[in-house]
């Protein structure tokens, strides 16, 4: 067992150093932004005099490094710094806006999880038939068409003036919504975000399995005369849960930068709208703190998913 | 009801993709020489009809101005036409009142373009030093292995947004950021291929023989990683045209009044709440284009695979 979590220390290890080189490729962004930070900060009218003092007073005249590290010690305790456009804390914009998007990201993934292995249990089942052929075509469409199509079709059917569904889930940030209100009006972004990392999922599935059909073992279930169904959920599914997990992490990653455009059809307040909104303002702190925790939330979810995927082959776990 | 006759559509619409992949690929057997012809046969209708629609794709982009009714940027009518409403506005009219038609007309050429000058870009990075790093191997390619793991340690978008804040949006600047992110990807495959041909006999009788490395990468080993490098590139040009279409809908990439069709559904988004199809238009045409370019990929690679066995 030491071994496991030996092997759990040295990819944390390597994520905190991703995370680092992280950190660092966006403080250096900071360095090459044209222009002089105090500067843009106070704009054009600024006297000379003032840039000076809010030079000293933010620290700009101190050596890069030492710049670098106090910023470093300052997320790390969670200060991000304020941002330029309204000098509210940027911790604090983040902080209700990081916990709208994971609901968003989990809403979705509680729907889309269950679905495509479902889906890819049958279309592994049912192979070569006509439903298989018909998931996979669309699969390959999915992936092909931008998420603003897609959430733009869901609109078109669902919402609109007899809709049964609001084409906006702008109502969030005004009120406090409870949980049944909450899941109706996230349900054409969650929909959205499910349609586009299905496809992905169902067919990993599919192809995992499959590979498993021709090895000896299952021919010798089928020998036996199992029922088609519990040869792929009994003897494939285990064997196959190394690949699947390691996809179904993947995807759970993409669905958390996927928001981004997603949240932006449906005014969703979500981190995505943030980055975009402080893109175009070029408000660094914002973009920086923002890209650090989703950079950090992508490195995580890879990393859960190398650890489990080794803990579902006992051929890992109890390596001699 | 209207779940039904939405489904008679989609397969009319199916069977029509059908039919128009089986006429072109009748025609392109019958006109093209021996050797491409016998390659075509073997096309699935899904590759042909996906090889009808990238050629159109390209006449459009050429021929823009030749078919446009009107001009790309000027206000010819009155805002938020429906199609159908006025003849002379066959899909309608934006925002603005500009003619959708024209826009989308020309929107083939700036946007698959563009993604096309940033695909080949990538490309060109991309391979180049995944070759290098394959042949010259040591410190070099493990700097620059390294690095590139790092670099795709980050999502790929947020990635592209955090380098649009420091270098400011234009054209340019979103060419240049998203080569260099998609070239990390290209890096990671072109290496890997090359990995496998450096080792060859040939490779070593090669540098024996006292070739440079600039004949080496394009002699000896660039022709044999051809065939996975250019299925790469149809996928490559895929991502990296839904990248550029997600940044000009977020409004940060392709900048007004150029016509794009990612800002082009971002300009009449509104519509749609109305029951307007008219944003539906620009997103239908990327998703067109990434389909198609994604069915030929697909022939392509299986075709390489089956070789192979």
């Amino acid at each position: 067992m030491s071994h496991i979590l030996t092997m759990i220390a040295q990819r944390l290890a390597l994520g905190l150093v991703t995370l680092f080189v992280v950190s660092l490729i966006i403080f250096l962004g900071t360095e090459l932004l044209p222009g002089d930070f105090a500067q843009e900060i106070l704009g054009q009218s600024a006297t000379p005099e003032t840039v000076a003092a809010l030079r000293e007073q933010l620290g700009l005249n101190d050596p890069m490094h030492i710049r670098y590290l106090g910023w470093l010690t300052d997320i790390v305790q969670g200060d991000f710094g304020e941002s330029l456009a309204n000098g509210q804390s940027v911790a604090g914009l983040i902080g209700g806006r990081l916990v709208r998007t994971l609901q968003l990201a989990s809403y979705a993934a509680a729907i889309a999880v269950p679905l495509s292995l479902v889906l890819g249990i049958l279309a592994a089942l049912f192979r070569n038939s006509f439903f298989d052929r018909f998931a996979n075509a669309s699969a390959l469409s999915s992936i092909s068409f931008p998420e603003f199509f897609v959430a733009y079709i869901l609109i078109f059917l669902l919402a609109g003036a007899n809709g049964a569904f609001p084409s906006t889930a702008i109502n969030i940030s005004r009120g406090d919504p409870n949980f049944t209100e909450y899941l109706h009006v996230a349900f054409l972004p969650a929909l959205t975000l499910t349609l586009v990392v299905t496809a992905h999922m169902m067919r990993m599935t599919r192809a995992a399995i499959i590979n498993l059909l021709s090895s000896p073992y299952i021919e010798m279930a089928r020998l036996k005369g199992m029922s088609p169904m519990r040869i792929i959920v009994k003897h494939a599914l285990p064997n196959a849960l190394a690949p699947i997990i390691n996809v179904v992490a993947l995807n759970l990653a993409y669905l958390i930068t996927g928001v981004v455009v997603v949240e932006v059809v449906f005014v969703y307040p979500g981190l995505g709208q943030l980055m975009v909104d402080s893109v175009a303002a070029r408000d660094m702190p914002v973009v920086q703190g923002v890209a650090l925790i989703f950079a950090g939330a992508y490195v995580l979810l890879n990393l859960t998913a190398d650890v489990l995927a080794t803990l579902s082959n006992p051929r890992l776990v109890h390596r001699r | 009801m209207g779940f039904l006759t939405g489904l008679l559509w989609l397969a009319a619409a199916i069977i029509a993709a059908m039919a128009a992949g089986w006429l072109f690929r009748t025609a392109a057997v019958a006109v093209t020489p021996r050797g491409v012809s016998k390659e075509l046969k073997t096309a699935p209708l899904t590759a042909s009809f996906g090889m009808l629609m990238i050629i159109i794709y390209i006449l459009v982009a050429f021929l823009a101005p030749v078919i446009a009714p009107f001009s790309e940027t000027e206000v010819v009518g009155p805002e938020f036409m429906f199609p159908g409403d006025d003849p002379a506005f066959v899909l309608g009219t934006d925002n603005l009142g500009r003619d959708m038609l024209s826009r989308m007309i020309y929107a083939a050429r700036n946007t698959v373009g563009i993604a096309f000058v940033t695909t080949a870009l990538a490309f060109i990075i991309g391979s180049v030093l995944g070759l290098l790093a394959a042949i010259v191997g040591g410190w070099l390619d493990q700097l620059l292995s390294r690095t590139v793991d790092v670099l795709m340690a980050i999502p790929a978008l947020i990635f592209a947004l955090l380098l649009l804040t420091i270098v400011g949006t234009s054209i340019i600047n979103m060419i240049l950021v998203i080569a260099v992110i998609d070239s990390t990807r290209v890096f990671r495959l072109a290496r890997a291929v090359a990995m496998n041909i450096v080792v060859m006999d040939y490779v070593e009788a090669a540098k024996l023989r006292g070739e440079g490395l600039w004949r080496l990468i394009t002699r000896e080993i660039l022709p044999n990683a051809m065939a996975p490098l250019v299925a790469e590139f149809g996928l490559r040009f895929c991502f990296v045209f839904l990248t550029i279409s997600a940044l000009s809908f977020l409004g940060l990439g392709i900048q007004p009044p150029t016509a794009d069709w990612g800002a082009m559904v971002k300009d009449t988004a509104t519509m749609i709440t109305f029951g307007n199809v008219t944003p539906l238009l620009p997103a239908a045409a990327i998703a067109l284009l990434t389909v198609s370019v994604n069915f030929v990929v697909d022939w392509q690679l299986h075709r390489a695979s089956g070789l192979k066995e």
